[in-house]
């Protein structure tokens, strides 16, 4: 499904990818693990087109996502749910506001969003918050509505960037067991974190990165460093 | 699906505009204060434009006859003016009209008309007021009355005087006063305008540098450039709209309290009178100026972070 072909990314003469190369399968759950600088958002920012690579390419399917002009660009994102560490919530938006954007972005119709935005938000555990706007929720409640937001036009992937970096322990293990049931239904999730107790939970795919490189690629791996 | 994205965005700019309540306000009073200063400039033109048609009107041409010039010479000669393509009027005072203007003009004078009794006759001739259809007109009417080929030389005899020449001076002074403090007031009022609406512009650029991660943010869930710049665009035209709308009101009250002063100052120009005469041309000047300085404005912000 994802394929990431000798992947290289510079900044300023510093290598933050060097040469990643790697596939991801239909339904899979991989968890990205390295230090902070390690090169795992920079991994993600590839897979959106947020940023270009130095050289090398990133397909999605059998798509090259760098080829692809501006309106297709569009239609692929749509097709990749996202969840940001700092949530990213539009402020002056409600909890259902936000996820409505998602879907009016990809043009659906209002009655589909009548009837799905309360899905994603009862999905999430969050169907009373529904009319608060962001500021009234705790980040907990935030990150929740940001993945209900990823996964309420049921992307082919979801992609996760420490998505319990600013959470409790509670609120931890409710965002991990919410990202198993999306992967449950069927997307595709890529999760970067350095909560060891969330890696060792999950007894999944890790990828260990460290300077820009991929150096262990366990398929039921743990939290190792 | 068209028109359920033009509503979409619509509402969504509404909202914007109304839940950001204090950042709408300061962007309405910033393009208030451009507006009033483009009215400013509307009315600073108008005011200079109707001095220089005063001073245009108080123009004539006065053609004196003879007090022996015959009547029949005279209405000749007003024909021939009148056929003439330059002038616009031809005004025919008579000895006996002239001596009683004169009369009037001297009533409180008891030496003036006690001198004008010693005399006994008349001692004023008929006048002809001539009025150009432009200033520039008047040389070539005072040659006309002045050349031997346009008149016989017993109509030329009749005309004691023709007091283009003395007046020729102080009106061109005047009018060269008056058209370059019009070019000074248009100058300043353009720099001016220029300013304001780049405060403007740059208040707009500020309150979309604020939204610009919510941008990036968008984009990254798949909105197209149109989809997130609409609310936007639609948020700008509203300020600007709101604005013309505070400008307009406060346009009454101001002109209002300076209508009399102008009307003093400006040789008859009152700006509450003119303001209410052309209010429409003023409703479309201010709102299409805060519509498009609203519009643009945002358009041409948010496109900086469009990519995404």
């Amino acid at each position: 499904m994802l394929h990431f072909d000798k992947v290289y990314k510079k900044y300023n003469g510093c290598m933050a990818l060097d040469g990643i190369s790697f596939r991801v399968s239909p339904r899979e759950f991989v968890s990205v693990v390295g230090h902070s600088g390690a090169g795992k958002t920079t991994l993600l920012k590839m897979l959106l087109a947020e940023e270009r690579p130095t050289d090398g390419s990133v397909f999605f399917e059998q798509t090259d996502i760098y080829n692809l002009p501006s309106r297709e660009m569009n239609a692929l994102r749509r097709r990749i749910g996202v969840v940001f560490q700092d949530y990213r919530l539009l402020q002056n938006r409600t909890a259902y506001e936000n996820i409505a954007f998602a879907m009016e972005a990809s043009g659906k119709s209002d009655d589909e969003i009548a009837a799905d935005v309360p899905h994603a938000l009862e999905l999430v555990d969050l169907g009373e918050k529904m009319w608060n706007f962001p500021h009234e929720l705790s980040g907990g409640e935030k990150q929740r509505v940001a993945i209900a937001r990823a996964i309420v036009n049921q992307p082919d992937v979801l992609i996760a960037d420490e998505p319990t970096g600013n959470l409790d322990p509670m609120n931890t293990y409710d965002i991990v067991q919410i990202l198993k049931r999306i992967n449950d239904l069927g997307t595709t999730v890529m999760l970067t974190t350095h909560n060891k107790g969330v890696i060792d939970s999950l007894g999944r795919r890790v990828i260990t990165m460290e300077h820009g490189k991929i150096v262990r690629d366990d398929p039921e791996g743990r939290y190792v460093l | 699906m068209f028109w359920t994205n033009v509503k979409r965005i619509l509402r969504t700019g509404w909202q914007h505009f109304m839940r950001n309540a204090f950042v709408s306000l300061s962007a309405v009073l910033i393009m208030s204060v451009t507006l009033l200063t483009i009215g400013a400039v509307a009315f600073t033109l108008a005011l200079l434009d109707g001095s220089l048609r005063e001073i245009e009107r108080k123009i004539d041409l006065t053609v004196s006859f003879t007090t022996v010039a015959p009547e029949n010479e005279i209405l000749e000669i007003k024909s021939a003016l009148e056929s003439l393509p330059e002038v616009a009027s031809v005004l025919y005072t008579t000895r006996e009209q002239a001596l009683d203007a004169f009369r009037a003009r001297n009533q409180n004078d008891s030496l003036i008309l006690q001198a004008l009794n010693e005399i006994g006759d008349n001692p004023l001739g008929a006048t002809l007021s001539v009025r150009a259809k432009n200033p520039s007109f008047y040389e070539s009417i005072a040659k006309f009355l002045a050349s031997d080929t346009a008149l016989s030389p017993a109509k030329l005899s009749v005309i004691e005087r023709v007091n283009y020449e003395d007046n020729r001076a102080v009106f061109e002074r005047l009018s060269r006063f008056v058209s370059s403090a019009k070019q000074l007031g248009v100058a300043v009022s353009v720099i001016l305008g220029l300013i304001s609406v780049l405060i403007a512009f740059n208040t707009v650029r500020l309150i979309i540098y604020i939204s610009r991660d919510e941008i990036a943010v968008m984009r990254l869930v798949g909105a197209t450039s149109r989809f997130v710049r609409g609310p936007f665009v639609i948020s700008g035209i509203l300020y600007g709209l709101v604005a013309a709308a505070l400008t307009l009101t406060l346009f009454f009250p101001l002109t209002y309290y300076l209508g009399d002063a102008t009307e003093q100052f400006f040789s008859g120009v009152n700006l509450f009178h003119y303001y209410n005469t052309n209010f429409f041309e003023f409703l479309a000047l201010i709102g299409g100026s805060g519509l498009i300085a609203g519009a643009l404005s945002s358009w041409l912000a948010v496109r900086k972070y469009l990519n995404v």
